[in-house]
Protein backbone atom coordinates (compact mmCIF):
# COMPACT_ATOMS: atom_id res chain seq x y z
CA UNK A 1 0.00 0.00 0.00
CA UNK A 2 1.47 3.38 -0.97
CA UNK A 3 1.88 6.57 1.05
CA UNK A 4 -1.28 8.18 -0.29
CA UNK A 5 -3.56 5.28 0.64
CA UNK A 6 -2.01 4.92 4.11
CA UNK A 7 -2.53 8.67 4.61
CA UNK A 8 -6.17 8.56 3.44
CA UNK A 9 -7.12 5.59 5.61
CA UNK A 10 -5.02 6.55 8.66
CA UNK A 11 -6.32 10.13 8.68
CA UNK A 12 -9.92 8.97 8.33
CA UNK A 13 -9.73 6.35 11.08
CA UNK A 14 -8.12 8.70 13.61
CA UNK A 15 -10.47 11.56 12.66
CA UNK A 16 -13.44 9.33 13.46
CA UNK A 17 -11.95 7.98 16.70
CA UNK A 18 -11.39 11.58 17.85
CA UNK A 19 -14.95 12.58 16.98
CA UNK A 20 -16.49 9.52 18.66
CA UNK A 21 -14.34 9.81 21.77
CA UNK A 22 -15.75 13.29 22.44
CA UNK A 23 -19.25 11.82 22.62
CA UNK A 24 -18.10 9.01 24.90
CA UNK A 25 -15.31 10.02 27.30
CA UNK A 26 -15.99 11.70 30.64
CA UNK A 27 -16.30 15.45 30.17
CA UNK A 28 -13.65 16.46 32.72
CA UNK A 29 -10.82 14.81 30.78
CA UNK A 30 -11.14 16.80 27.54
CA UNK A 31 -12.45 20.01 29.05
CA UNK A 32 -9.39 20.69 31.23
CA UNK A 33 -8.52 24.41 30.74
CA UNK A 34 -4.93 23.67 29.66
CA UNK A 35 -6.07 21.11 27.04
CA UNK A 36 -8.66 23.61 25.78
CA UNK A 37 -6.11 26.41 25.48
CA UNK A 38 -3.44 24.31 23.74
CA UNK A 39 -6.16 22.98 21.43
CA UNK A 40 -6.87 26.55 20.31
CA UNK A 41 -3.19 27.24 19.69
CA UNK A 42 -2.22 24.05 17.82
CA UNK A 43 -4.30 24.89 14.69
CA UNK A 44 -2.73 28.38 14.59
CA UNK A 45 0.79 26.91 14.58
CA UNK A 46 0.10 24.05 12.15
CA UNK A 47 -1.92 26.12 9.66
CA UNK A 48 0.66 28.92 9.69
CA UNK A 49 3.44 26.39 9.07
CA UNK A 50 1.41 24.95 6.18
CA UNK A 51 0.92 28.42 4.68
CA UNK A 52 4.69 28.99 4.85
CA UNK A 53 5.79 25.60 3.52
CA UNK A 54 3.25 25.58 0.69
CA UNK A 55 4.13 29.16 -0.34
CA UNK A 56 7.91 29.30 -0.37
CA UNK A 57 9.34 25.76 -0.36
CA UNK A 58 9.63 23.03 -2.98
CA UNK A 59 10.80 19.67 -1.60
CA UNK A 60 13.66 20.66 0.73
CA UNK A 61 14.57 24.00 -0.87
CA UNK A 62 13.32 27.52 -0.25
CA UNK A 63 11.88 28.72 -3.58
CA UNK A 64 10.42 32.18 -4.14
CA UNK A 65 8.13 32.09 -7.20
CA UNK A 66 4.66 32.90 -8.55
CA UNK A 67 3.03 31.39 -5.45
CA UNK A 68 4.28 34.32 -3.36
CA UNK A 69 2.34 36.74 -5.59
CA UNK A 70 -0.76 34.59 -5.01
CA UNK A 71 -0.20 34.68 -1.25
CA UNK A 72 0.12 38.47 -1.38
CA UNK A 73 -3.24 38.68 -3.16
CA UNK A 74 -4.79 36.42 -0.49
CA UNK A 75 -3.46 38.64 2.30
CA UNK A 76 -4.90 41.75 0.63
CA UNK A 77 -8.26 39.98 0.20
CA UNK A 78 -8.25 38.98 3.89
CA UNK A 79 -7.38 42.51 5.02
CA UNK A 80 -10.45 43.68 3.09
CA UNK A 81 -12.48 40.96 4.87
CA UNK A 82 -13.24 39.08 1.66
CA UNK A 83 -15.06 35.74 2.07
CA UNK A 84 -13.04 32.51 1.84
CA UNK A 85 -13.81 31.67 -1.84
CA UNK A 86 -12.69 35.17 -2.93
CA UNK A 87 -9.47 34.77 -0.93
CA UNK A 88 -8.66 31.47 -2.64
CA UNK A 89 -9.72 32.69 -6.10
CA UNK A 90 -7.71 35.91 -5.96
CA UNK A 91 -4.62 33.93 -4.96
CA UNK A 92 -5.13 31.46 -7.79
CA UNK A 93 -5.75 34.12 -10.45
CA UNK A 94 -2.76 36.25 -9.38
CA UNK A 95 -0.42 33.27 -9.18
CA UNK A 96 -1.57 31.89 -12.53
CA UNK A 97 -1.13 35.31 -14.15
CA UNK A 98 2.46 35.61 -12.89
CA UNK A 99 3.23 32.00 -13.85
CA UNK A 100 1.83 32.31 -17.37
CA UNK A 101 2.95 35.85 -18.20
CA UNK A 102 6.48 36.03 -16.75
CA UNK B 1 -45.12 24.04 7.18
CA UNK B 2 -43.76 26.64 9.59
CA UNK B 3 -41.16 24.08 10.66
CA UNK B 4 -39.54 24.05 7.21
CA UNK B 5 -39.16 27.82 7.21
CA UNK B 6 -37.89 27.93 10.81
CA UNK B 7 -34.96 30.25 11.55
CA UNK B 8 -32.92 27.19 12.60
CA UNK B 9 -33.55 25.57 9.22
CA UNK B 10 -32.49 28.73 7.39
CA UNK B 11 -29.33 29.10 9.50
CA UNK B 12 -28.42 25.47 8.87
CA UNK B 13 -29.04 25.61 5.12
CA UNK B 14 -27.09 28.82 4.52
CA UNK B 15 -24.10 27.51 6.46
CA UNK B 16 -24.30 24.16 4.67
CA UNK B 17 -24.25 25.65 1.18
CA UNK B 18 -21.58 28.27 1.89
CA UNK B 19 -19.20 25.91 3.67
CA UNK B 20 -19.97 23.00 1.37
CA UNK B 21 -18.88 25.09 -1.60
CA UNK B 22 -15.34 25.25 -0.14
CA UNK B 23 -15.24 21.57 -1.08
CA UNK B 24 -14.35 22.70 -4.61
CA UNK B 25 -11.11 24.19 -3.28
CA UNK B 26 -10.30 20.99 -1.38
CA UNK B 27 -11.11 18.69 -4.30
CA UNK B 28 -8.95 20.72 -6.68
CA UNK B 29 -6.07 21.08 -4.20
CA UNK B 30 -6.06 17.39 -3.37
CA UNK B 31 -5.79 16.33 -7.01
CA UNK B 32 -3.13 19.02 -7.62
CA UNK B 33 -1.13 17.49 -4.75
CA UNK B 34 -1.13 14.04 -6.34
CA UNK B 35 -4.13 12.31 -4.78
CA UNK B 36 -6.51 10.45 -7.10
CA UNK B 37 -10.14 11.50 -7.51
CA UNK B 38 -11.21 8.40 -5.51
CA UNK B 39 -8.77 9.14 -2.67
CA UNK B 40 -9.90 12.78 -2.65
CA UNK B 41 -13.56 11.81 -2.37
CA UNK B 42 -12.84 9.23 0.33
CA UNK B 43 -11.07 11.91 2.39
CA UNK B 44 -14.18 14.09 2.23
CA UNK B 45 -16.55 11.19 2.97
CA UNK B 46 -14.56 9.53 5.75
CA UNK B 47 -12.30 12.16 7.32
CA UNK B 48 -14.94 14.89 6.81
CA UNK B 49 -13.09 17.70 8.57
CA UNK B 50 -11.84 20.49 6.31
CA UNK B 51 -8.69 21.60 8.12
CA UNK B 52 -7.52 18.00 8.67
CA UNK B 53 -8.13 17.16 5.02
CA UNK B 54 -6.21 20.20 3.77
CA UNK B 55 -3.42 19.35 6.22
CA UNK B 56 -2.89 15.78 5.09
CA UNK B 57 -2.80 16.71 1.40
CA UNK B 58 -0.59 19.71 2.21
CA UNK B 59 2.01 17.72 4.14
CA UNK B 60 2.11 14.87 1.60
CA UNK B 61 2.11 17.35 -1.28
CA UNK B 62 5.19 18.98 0.28
CA UNK B 63 6.91 15.58 0.20
CA UNK B 64 6.13 14.47 3.75
CA UNK B 65 5.55 10.84 4.71
CA UNK B 66 2.22 9.22 5.57
CA UNK B 67 2.89 9.41 9.31
CA UNK B 68 3.65 13.16 9.25
CA UNK B 69 0.49 13.75 7.23
CA UNK B 70 -1.67 11.64 9.55
CA UNK B 71 -0.20 13.23 12.69
CA UNK B 72 -0.71 16.79 11.45
CA UNK B 73 -4.29 16.07 10.36
CA UNK B 74 -5.06 14.32 13.65
CA UNK B 75 -3.79 17.20 15.80
CA UNK B 76 -6.19 19.44 13.89
CA UNK B 77 -8.98 16.90 14.48
CA UNK B 78 -8.71 16.98 18.28
CA UNK B 79 -11.11 19.91 18.41
CA UNK B 80 -13.87 17.73 16.95
CA UNK B 81 -13.50 15.58 20.07
CA UNK B 82 -14.03 18.68 22.20
CA UNK B 83 -17.14 19.52 20.19
CA UNK B 84 -18.44 16.03 20.97
CA UNK B 85 -18.02 16.78 24.68
CA UNK B 86 -20.17 19.90 24.21
CA UNK B 87 -22.79 18.18 22.05
CA UNK B 88 -23.28 14.90 23.95
CA UNK B 89 -25.37 16.38 26.82
CA UNK B 90 -27.54 18.29 24.30
CA UNK B 91 -28.10 15.41 21.85
CA UNK B 92 -28.63 12.73 24.54
CA UNK B 93 -28.30 9.81 22.12
CA UNK B 94 -26.86 6.29 22.23
CA UNK B 95 -26.08 3.41 19.88
CA UNK B 96 -26.38 3.87 16.11
CA UNK B 97 -27.49 7.51 16.33
CA UNK B 98 -24.35 8.34 18.30
CA UNK B 99 -22.19 6.58 15.68
CA UNK B 100 -23.72 8.82 13.00
CA UNK B 101 -23.65 11.99 15.12
CA UNK B 102 -19.92 11.54 15.75
CA UNK B 103 -19.12 11.65 12.03
CA UNK B 104 -20.93 14.98 11.54
CA UNK B 105 -19.50 16.57 14.71
CA UNK B 106 -17.51 19.41 13.13
CA UNK B 107 -17.00 23.19 13.43
CA UNK B 108 -20.20 24.08 11.59
CA UNK B 109 -22.71 21.62 13.11
CA UNK B 110 -21.48 22.48 16.61
CA UNK B 111 -21.38 26.20 15.87
CA UNK B 112 -24.91 26.41 14.47
CA UNK B 113 -26.24 24.22 17.28
CA UNK B 114 -24.72 26.36 20.02
CA UNK B 115 -25.95 29.54 18.29
CA UNK B 116 -29.55 28.28 18.64
CA UNK B 117 -29.37 28.28 22.44
CA UNK B 118 -31.94 31.06 22.82
CA UNK B 119 -34.47 28.97 20.83
CA UNK B 120 -34.23 26.00 23.19
CA UNK B 121 -32.68 22.54 23.22
CA UNK B 122 -34.81 21.06 20.45
CA UNK B 123 -33.70 23.87 18.11
CA UNK B 124 -30.09 23.15 19.14
CA UNK B 125 -30.53 19.49 18.21
CA UNK B 126 -32.25 20.41 14.94
CA UNK B 127 -29.41 22.82 14.10
CA UNK B 128 -26.80 20.13 14.75
CA UNK B 129 -28.41 17.45 12.58
CA UNK B 130 -29.48 19.76 9.73
CA UNK B 131 -26.12 21.52 9.51
CA UNK B 132 -24.13 18.29 9.93
CA UNK B 133 -25.99 16.46 7.17
CA UNK B 134 -26.24 19.61 5.03
CA UNK B 135 -22.49 20.30 5.09
CA UNK B 136 -21.80 16.58 4.54
CA UNK B 137 -23.90 16.48 1.37
CA UNK B 138 -22.63 19.76 -0.15
CA UNK B 139 -19.01 19.24 0.93
CA UNK B 140 -18.84 15.84 -0.75
CA UNK B 141 -20.65 16.95 -3.90
CA UNK B 142 -18.35 19.95 -4.32
CA UNK B 143 -15.25 17.89 -3.53
CA UNK B 144 -16.04 15.63 -6.47
CA UNK B 145 -16.67 18.65 -8.71
CA UNK B 146 -13.36 20.23 -7.69
CA UNK B 147 -11.41 17.00 -8.10
CA UNK B 148 -12.80 16.33 -11.59
CA UNK B 149 -12.23 19.96 -12.56
CA UNK B 150 -8.60 19.91 -11.45
CA UNK B 151 -8.00 16.61 -13.22
CA UNK B 152 -9.24 18.13 -16.48
CA UNK B 153 -7.01 21.20 -16.04
CA UNK B 154 -3.60 19.55 -16.22
CA UNK B 155 -0.65 21.71 -15.01
CA UNK B 156 -1.73 22.96 -11.54
CA UNK B 157 0.62 26.00 -11.67
CA UNK B 158 -0.92 27.30 -14.90
CA UNK B 159 -4.28 27.56 -13.10
CA UNK B 160 -2.88 28.92 -9.85
CA UNK B 161 -3.81 25.80 -7.89
CA UNK B 162 -0.40 25.68 -6.19
CA UNK B 163 -1.13 29.13 -4.72
CA UNK B 164 -4.76 28.28 -3.92
CA UNK B 165 -3.62 25.72 -1.33
CA UNK B 166 -1.56 28.07 0.90
CA UNK B 167 -4.28 30.73 0.41
CA UNK B 168 -6.84 28.24 1.74
CA UNK B 169 -4.67 27.58 4.80
CA UNK B 170 -4.28 31.32 5.31
CA UNK B 171 -8.05 31.74 5.06
CA UNK B 172 -8.48 29.06 7.73
CA UNK B 173 -5.94 30.51 10.16
CA UNK B 174 -6.71 34.24 9.70
CA UNK B 175 -9.96 34.35 11.75
CA UNK B 176 -8.18 32.49 14.58
CA UNK B 177 -5.62 35.28 15.10
CA UNK B 178 -7.49 37.18 17.77
CA UNK B 179 -4.66 38.91 19.67
CA UNK B 180 -0.99 39.75 19.38
CA UNK B 181 0.20 36.52 21.03
CA UNK B 182 -1.79 34.51 18.45
CA UNK B 183 -0.12 36.51 15.68
CA UNK B 184 3.32 36.02 17.25
CA UNK B 185 2.68 32.28 17.41
CA UNK B 186 1.61 32.24 13.74
CA UNK B 187 4.72 34.13 12.61
CA UNK B 188 7.01 31.99 14.79
CA UNK B 189 5.52 28.78 13.41
CA UNK B 190 5.83 30.02 9.81
CA UNK B 191 9.45 31.11 10.35
CA UNK B 192 10.33 27.80 12.06
CA UNK B 193 8.78 25.79 9.22
CA UNK B 194 10.66 27.71 6.52
CA UNK B 195 13.97 27.76 8.39
CA UNK B 196 13.95 24.01 9.11
CA UNK B 197 12.71 22.85 5.70
CA UNK B 198 16.24 22.49 4.20
CA UNK B 199 17.43 20.39 7.19
CA UNK B 200 14.53 18.28 8.48
CA UNK B 201 12.77 15.43 6.64
CA UNK B 202 9.63 16.71 4.86
CA UNK B 203 6.63 16.96 7.16
CA UNK B 204 8.61 17.52 10.37
CA UNK B 205 8.91 21.30 9.87
CA UNK B 206 5.09 21.41 9.99
CA UNK B 207 4.31 18.91 12.75
CA UNK B 208 7.21 20.34 14.79
CA UNK B 209 5.33 23.60 15.22
CA UNK B 210 2.78 21.78 17.40
CA UNK B 211 5.51 21.79 20.07
CA UNK B 212 5.72 25.59 19.77
CA UNK B 213 1.95 25.76 20.32
CA UNK B 214 2.18 23.56 23.44
CA UNK B 215 5.00 25.73 24.84
CA UNK B 216 2.94 28.85 24.11
CA UNK B 217 -0.06 27.30 25.91
CA UNK B 218 2.02 26.36 28.96
CA UNK B 219 3.54 29.84 29.17
CA UNK B 220 0.13 31.48 29.30
CA UNK B 221 -0.91 28.98 31.98
CA UNK B 222 1.75 30.27 34.39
Amino acid sequence: MDTLWIAVIGTSVIAYVLKFSGHSVPEKFLSHPLIKRINLLIPIALLSALVAVQSVTTKSAIVLDHRLAGLGAAIIALIFKAPFPIVVLSAAITSAAVYNLL
Amino acid sequence: MSRVASPTFRDSLSVSITVGAYGVAFGAASVANGFSVLQTCLLSLLTFSGASQFAVIGVIGAGGGALSGIATASLLGIRNGLYGVLMAPILKIRGFKRVIAAQITIDESTGVSLSQEARGESAMREGFWLTGFGVFIFWNFFTLAGALGAKAMGDPSAWGLDAAVPAAFLGLVWPRLKNSSDKLLALTAAAFAIATTPFLPAGLPIIGTAVIAVIAGLRVAR
